[in-house]
């Protein structure tokens, strides 16, 4: 088990160690790094200065070390808009991004299960088929459109609901956070929800063909034989075997998610850090985009990483003979 | 068994069959059908043209849906912040959301494929680093690995189609040498390398027409995920130029007059793109269900 | 009769299918007394199984019992409602279902799923619970039942799976447990142990048990009574001797014939010709008539329950008397 987990670390080591690469390449041969390093409106003599300085007129691979040596520190430069560390800036925005992702995924659980279960178990009900229907629906609603949608219903027909930006919030740890207030509840509802549709569709889906695939199998006409109730087979037998694959995807989608809260914070205004992305791609931020690659490929592959051993705690079959 | 064949049954023919077996795939196809062939013929069917300046009247601009336009035809959807009709803009918009979401499809088919392909065949070095490739891209999001090259190339529509194609190929590959594995150990693999066949013949002349079921599933859900992609990034304002949009940014364009009230400017292009894609999908679950039955959901 | 446990009469069990109606059981009578084991014989797909699930309400839609009674220890189980009928399973009515590997939930622990069947019926503590369960692995003969109990069934072998999920229906000490098929993914010793050690334990407790089984030896070992199953009926009963020493049924014999001991050394093993029919739309009449050899135009229409001797029963308007060589 241990040698496993060293295996699994090291791999995901090696995975960043790639994206690593990836991006600086991309940022140093694909783009021209003087002018994304070096704020354009500075002269002659400054830019030359600064290309010493910052060493690209060194050989690319000392270059390499040098922005994985900052990279490590945590140091990905400077912001050319804020004129602050970029990595701080992603910091600083990434708390709202990671309330409404993770938000996202809760609404996911909580919709997503009861809805799958109940279209699962009865399939052929009126239910069973607008579930069905409404998870193709799902996803293939463009999610930014649906989130102008919602604002026109709920906050410019209706006006229950307010329309942009992240509402009162109360700080916690030095964070603000939404949650925790009405009105920051009221303003997370839209966005989060809209985020969260992708996640709820994939989520009914899997847990109906679990249903479908497990109630079957002979492990619940026993559990039936056995005089159980119908809850408890459902409920623990059923749904403890359906939660493996649910919790799997669900957790390699919380990347997904977050990397998508992209759309909804550019739709509701929602100060995230992927606002902060989009509008540094249009202003050529690149240090902030940087950062924000090099944050976000962490994120993913700790998260697939936790995944993974979560799994093995799910699974009593892997814990075993995850070894090999 | 017993039961005698009246009629020849072609391959096709059972196909065609098999797929007409789901009322909602028929129509679903003969929307895609239609889609195509109004996005095709958009310069002869709209009233105007929406990307020539000189046909737009700024007075015009945001007129509610059935106003008349000073020509005296009616704009049935409306008019954007611009004065175009968004029913014309909606077919121009069309087509170049379907132009970039089959091109790109189509280019990362043909590169995804033949290096899935390749990677069967060469095995070794050769299919590890591929299919490595292929794993590290997959384990990312679609739109985080567009907005990497997009902040690598900066915007705009060949970069979109860049980026669209470096996010497909992927799963092309993945497909194409899942499929041509299994082909690779049928016989008439064996025969054609027993004629000493060049090995570029045997892989496309008789392994890829092979593949081809699996690939055309694919296709077609890849064709829905990209210009679904393409909108978002246009939206987000990353792809098509402002003046020639795209359903994507005729919708952001419609973004801020939608609080007050103004809902058609946003409401219809985005109809029309949920629309393409449903019938897209439904298209395809429906392929996959005939071409692959064992591969049901 | 006074002692018999259940008695199945005329019981008839259909799935409405969308191409048709499946008789998996046409008309089925049958009983078993305390103590005593029954075995229900016949080919694959024969409706041992679906006359198994009926007797505990097991029985999901499209399919459901249409006709007939099951009367256990007195009380009409068709038609009762579910939760009486809950009541009943895994309590004094129990089942052993046929592979080991599917039948207990591979994500739960041995001990939750015997607990919880503990607990359903007796409201007891859960120490005193598991101290029911870890008894009743004992008893099946599990080494150490302490420590398995916190097992998950993939580190059990395939026979020590099968003894737990004898444990779990051991468990309430019920009056009827129906065993479908238990022994026939185990390899022979196993089963021969299990085989013994079960015979052992019905004795003891008084359980009656209606033992399923495509294999004739393992019933001539085993039971008191038999039941030859084909295409949803049974077309020939009666006790084990008599049956196994005077078969009237041709299928009867059939199954006879291809028990491999019952041939000398070297004489070809006899197999019925033919294949089990399909159970969609099943023509009226005997449903053996395709692969009999003593089919006549008779037997174009369904031949009635005749009672050739006492305690026997037999549906065949020709029946075999001369054994086959
Ligand atoms: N869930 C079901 N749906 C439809 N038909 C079924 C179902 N279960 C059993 N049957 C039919 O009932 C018949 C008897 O099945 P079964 O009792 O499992 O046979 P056995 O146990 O003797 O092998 C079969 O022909 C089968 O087709
Ligand atoms: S009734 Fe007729 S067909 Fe059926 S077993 Fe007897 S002799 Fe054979
Ligand atoms: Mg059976």
């Amino acid at each position: 088990m241990t040698v496993w987990i060293f295996r699994r670390l090291i791999q995901a080591v090696f995975v960043m160690l790639a994206m690593t690469v990836i991006v600086f390449v991309g940022v140093n041969v694909i783009g021209d790094p003087v002018e994304i390093l070096i704020s354009p409106d500075a002269d002659q003599a400054e830019r030359i200065r600064a290309i010493a300085a910052l060493g690209l007129d060194k050989p690319l691979w000392e270059q390499y070390l040098r922005f994985l040596w900052g990279a490590v520190r945590g140091d990905l430069g400077r912001s050319f808009v804020f004129n602050e560390p970029a990595l701080q800036l992603i910091s600083q925005r990434m708390p709202a991004t990671l309330e409404l992702a993770v938000t996202a995924v809760l609404l996911a659980v909580v919709l997503g299960i009861p809805l799958g279960l109940l279209a699962g178990l009865y399939p052929h009900s009126l239910f069973g088929r607008l579930a069905m229907a409404g998870s193709i629906l799902g996803f293939s609603l463009p999610s930014f459109w649906v989130g102008l949608m919602f604002i026109m219903i709920f906050a410019v027909q209706l006006g229950w609901l307010p329309s942009t930006g992240r509402g009162a919030t109360v700080t916690v740890f030095g964070i603000p956070w939404s949650f925790l207030t009405r009105d920051g509840l009221a303003h997370m509802a839209m966005p989060a929800f809209n985020l969260a549709l992708g996640n709820i569709a994939l989520v009914l889906r899997l847990t109906r063909s679990g249903v479908r695939e497990n109630m079957p199998m002979d492990y619940v006409r026993f559990a039936r034989a056995k005089g159980l109730s119908p809850q408890r087979v459902v409920f623990v037998h059923v749904l403890k075997n359906i939660m493996i694959p649910v919790v799997t995807v669900l957790g390699l989608q919380f990347g997904s998610t977050v990397a998508f809260a992209v759309v909804t914070e550019s739709v509701f205004a929602w100060p995230g850090m992927g606002k902060l992305i989009i509008d540094s791609i249009n202003v050529l931020d690149r240090p902030v985009i940087v950062a924000y690659l090099m944050m976000i490929v962490l994120m993913f592959v700790t998260i697939n990483l936790i995944v993974d051993l979560l799994y093995t705690v799910l699974d009593p079959r892997v814990r075993i003979g995850g070894a090999e | 068994m017993s039961a005698t064949v009246q009629r020849e049954i072609t391959p096709f023919r059972r196909f065609a069959a098999d797929y007409a077996s789901n009322k909602i795939a028929v129509v679903a196809l003969i929307g895609v059908v239609i889609i195509v062939f109004l996005a095709l013929f958009a310069n002869l069917i709209a009233p105007q043209n929406p990307y020539d300046l000189a046909q737009l009247d700024i007075m015009d601009g945001r007129l509610p849906p059935g106003a008349k336009s000073p020509a005296g035809w009616t704009y049935w959807l409306g008019t954007d912040d611009q004065g175009r009709d968004m029913f014309s803009g909606i077919l121009y918009g069309l087509r170049i959301s379907l132009g970039v979401g089959f091109g790109s499809a189509a280019t990362a088919g043909v590169i995804g494929s033949a290096l899935g392909l390749i990677a069967a065949y060469a095995g070794g070095w050769v299919e590890t680093a591929i299919m490595r490739l292929v794993d590290l891209q997959l384990s990312f999001p679609a739109i985080l690995v567009a907005l990497m090259i997009l902040a690598f190339l900066g915007k705009g529509v060949m970069n979109v189609m860049l980026a669209l194609v470096i996010v497909e190929w992927a799963r092309y590959a993945r497909t194409a040498r899942a499929a041509a594995l299994v082909e690779r150990r049928r016989e008439y693999v064996e025969a054609a390398e027993c004629l000493a066949l060049p090995q570029w013949r045997v892989l496309f002349r008789h392994i890829l027409p092979n593949c081809m079921p699996p690939l055309i599933v694919i296709g077609a859900i890849q064709v829905a995920s990209a210009i679904l992609l393409e909108a978002t990034l246009s939206f987000l304002g990353l792809g098509v130029p402002i003046t020639e949009p795209s359903l994507g940014l005729l919708i952001a364009n419609g973004y801020q007059y939608m609080l007050s009230g103004k809902y058609w400017i946003s409401f219809y292009p985005g109809l029309a793109l949920l629309v393409t894609i449903v019938c897209l999908n439904l298209v395809a679950d429906q392929l996959r269900d005939v071409l692959n039955p064992r591969l049901q959901r | 009769m006074t002692d018999a446990t259940l008695v199945v009469t005329n019981l008839q069990t259909h799935f409405q299918m969308r191409n048709g109606v499946v008789r998996a059981v046409d008309g089925v009578s049958f009983e078993v007394r305390r103590g005593k084991i029954l075995g229900l014989v016949g080919e694959s797909g024969s409706g041992k199984s679906v006359t198994g699930f009926s007797i505990l309400g097991l029985v999901d839609p499209p399919g459901g019992i249409v006709g007939g009674s099951i009367k256990f220890l007195g009380r009409e189980l068709v038609g009762m409602a579910e939760p009486e009928l809950r009541g009943l399973r895994g309590n004094r009515i129990a089942m052993v279902f046929q592979d080991p590997m599917m039948t207990l939930n591979p994500v739960l622990r041995i001990d939750t799923q015997m607990i919880e069947t503990v607990r359903a019926h007796a409201d007891v503590s859960h120490a005193e619970a598991r101290t029911r369960s870890r008894d009743a692995l004992g008893l099946v003969g599990i080494p150490s039942p302490d420590e398995r109990l916190s097992s998950y069934p993939h580190q059990f072998s395939g026979g020590m799976r099968q003894r737990g999920a004898i444990a779990i229906a051991l468990l309430h000490q019920p009056d009827l447990i129906v065993a479908d098929e238990p022994t026939t993914a185990l390899d022979v010793t196993i089963q021969a142990q299990i085989l013994s050690e079960v015979q052992k334990l019905a004795a003891n407790f008084g359980t009656a048990l209606i033992w399923i089984t495509h294999d004739l030896s393992v019933v001539a070992g085993l039971a008191d009574d038999i039941a030859v199953m084909y295409a949803g009926r049974i077309v020939e009963s009666g006790s084990v001797e008599s049956v196994l020493d005077r078969p009237l049924h041709p299928y009867t014999h059939g199954l006879i014939g291809s028990v491999p001991s019952r041939n000398k050394r070297g004489s070809k093993l006899r197999q019925i010709p033919g294949m089990t029919p399909s159970m969609l739309g099943l023509p009226p009449g005997c449903a053996f008539r395709q692969r009999c050899e003593r089919a006549s135009e008779e037997c174009k229409v369904s031949p009635p329950i005749t009672h050739p001797a006492p305690e026997r029963t037999l549906r065949c308007f020709h029946p075999q008397l001369e054994l086959a060589a």
